[in-house]
């Protein structure tokens, strides 16, 4: 308040900083015009619902009931049900996300440092590397998952030649295996990984690693005391951005993966809604999918997260 | 020596990550010319018939039609409300702050499934026919987080000065706005739409739970995939991919030629 002065009409004169001026937020009736109709569709369909399918989760099915009905009750034996029968399947679709979540840290970092710092002074390769990056959001995962399901087929030559070399025994299978359901997850979701470090790292100053490299730092210690820290807000974001979807995916699964060691919970679920017509059982287990990942996400936040990400 | 492996590794690694990302594209790309017949399985010869008739299989253009449809509607809607909540939320004062940041980040962190999930609860409970309408609002309600994140951050990241300035030079806010900020907000707007679209045109998961029998594009490839995808879906996933090259390319000129403006002006 002290940088305030008042003029004779009592405005304030422009003394203040850009962030002194925002911190002060206006008053009054537009904001509440902005912010109602949206906020009501989320309320609507979004807070809404999963109350709706908290309760689902606790119907119960009456005895001598047909198929697909049932009466809200507090049954909290369904949450014990699912938990026993498909404990195994939680526990892969976390493994599986996680995996996949750390190589395509590893593949995606060296990307997003060659883009973003690499290729600075070469804005052509630099802009083209870009676009190829930002283009795959725009073409049908579907289409590429089962491109992948294809190019990995056991009669497909990439098969035919692990085998030539034996890498891969000769009865072996590179689709229908867990193997092609990790490689498919981090596939997809790598762009979510290289953008954010991307972004992180086209704002890195250049001059702080000659400045490291002057204090006789070898180009490895640059990196893990400088170039990494600094990314740490983009590497943050990417984590969460593949884990989630990661780990609630079920498309890989199904098209990349077999029937016996890889099902995903996010098949189950899909398959308790339409197949089986167990909503509760599906509301039980979607519940129980959300509530782990949010705690999951809660803690990585408490010990790596930073402010930046809000 | 070590030096120098340590200067090839990065760009050998980030190269050959790339040919992983482009890998299915060009399959794509290529088997969208194969003379296919029922099962674009395996290689039977070069045509171009796919690429000119297009529509040459049962239900490949309806479900692209449906997902245009579905995608541009969720996308003006979402972006014209997201945009507003962005705005309200950085310029003006209000209770229950906590609360609607929580209701706008915690669709960011709940997997596809449980969304659709959780909309198909409600719609069930509500007794609502699964179809075109159930799509649009599960569309508007995954896009519309992501487009008040994006355009927030332009919105704070504006220097408030310039509509003091406006204000000082006897404009009113209503005009201050229209001429100042919303000019400013345009390519995060932008972004925001290109974004939603994106999502919307390719989701699979929410809509296979709040579809019923309406068809999309990915719904379309899913079914098909048991028996053998149409050469006629490979040829729209490739021109899908060159429209959305030709966008990305149009928005990195423009950027390019706006920073060359703003570092000339």
């Amino acid at each position: 308040m002290s940088k305030m002065m008042m003029t004779k009409k009592g405005k304030i004169a422009d003394l203040r900083s850009a962030e002194e001026i925002k911190a002060e937020r206006r008053k009054g009736r537009t904001g509440v015009y902005l912010v109602v109709p949206g906020m009501l569709v989320l309320f609507l369909f979004f807070a809404l619902p999963v109350i709706v399918l908290l309760s689902m989760s606790l119907y119960a099915r009456p005895e001598g009931a047909e198929i697909g009905e049932f009466v809200p009750a507090l049954e909290f034996g369904n949450y014990v049900t699912v938990l026993s029968a498909y404990w195994s399947e939680l526990v892969r679709s976390f493994g599986f996300a996680l995996i996949a979540t750390v190589l395509a840290l590893l593949i995606g970092y060296p990307m997003a440092y060659l883009v973003a710092v690499r290729l600075r002074q070469h804005g052509l390769l630099q802009g083209i590397l870009l676009v190829l990056l930002i283009a795959p959001f725009f073409s049908s995962f579907i289409l590429r998952t089962q491109a992948w399901k294809q190019i990995l087929a056991d009669e497909g030559w990439v098969a035919q030649t692990l085998k030539l070399i034996a890498v891969l025994p000769v009865d072996g299978h590179l689709t229908a295996t867990p193997f092609a359901v990790v490689a498919g997850l981090t596939y997809n979701f790598l762009p979510f990984m290289v953008l954010p470090i991307y972004a992180n790292l086209g704002r890195l100053d250049t001059r702080l690693l000659e400045a490291s490299g002057d204090l006789y730092a070898s180009p490895m210690t640059s990196f893990f005391k400088v170039t990494l820290p600094l990314s740490a807000p983009g590497v943050f974001a990417g984590t969460l951005l593949t884990f989630i979807p990661a780990a609630g995916d079920y498309v890989n699964a199904a098209l990349l993966g077999n029937n016996r060691n890889t099902t995903m919970i996010g098949q189950v679920i899909d398959s308790r809604f339409f197949k089986v017509i167990d909503y509760p059982g599906a509301a039980a287990l979607s519940f129980v999918l959300m509530l782990s990942i949010l705690i999951l996400v809660t803690l990585y936040i408490r010990r790596f997260g930073t402010k930046e990400l809000m | 020596m070590k030096q120098k492996i340590g200067r090839w590794i990065i760009p050998a690694i980030g190269g050959l990550a790339f040919v992983y990302l482009l890998v299915p594209i060009a399959y794509i790309f290529v088997f969208s010319f194969n003379d296919a017949g029922r099962t674009n399985l395996e290689w039977r010869g070069f045509t171009l018939d796919n690429w000119q008739n297009p529509c040459g299989a049962p239900a490949v253009c309806e479900s692209l039609v449906n997902s245009l449809q579905v995608g541009v509607v969720a996308t003006i809607v979402s972006t014209a409300l997201g945009t507003c909540i962005a705005i309200g939320l950085v310029r003006y004062k209000f209770r229950f702050r906590k609360l609607t940041d929580v209701l706008i980040i915690l669709p960011l962190a709940t997997p596809e499934v449980v969304l659709g999930a959780s909309l198909l609860a409600q719609f069930l409970n509500l007794g609502w026919e699964l179809g075109y309408t159930t799509i649009v609002i599960a569309h508007i309600v995954f896009c519309m987080s992501f487009v008040i994140v994006t355009v927030r951050a332009r919105v704070s990241s504006l220097d408030p000065r310039l509509e003091e300035a406006a204000a000082d030079l006897y404009s009113t806010p209503r005009a201050a706005f229209w001429k100042i900020t919303f000019p400013l907000l345009v390519p995060g707007i932008v972004a925001a739409a290109l974004l939603s679209f994106a999502m919307s045109f390719d989701d699979f998961i929410i809509t296979n739970f709040n579809s019923g029998t309406f068809q999309t594009f990915p719904k379309f490839i899913y079914v098909a995939a048991t028996r053998g995808i149409p050469a006629q879906a490979n040829v729209i996933g490739s021109a899908m991919f060159i429209v959305a090259l030709l966008v990305v390319i149009a928005g990195q000129v423009m950027a390019y030629r706006r920073r060359k403006r703003l570092a000339q002006g």
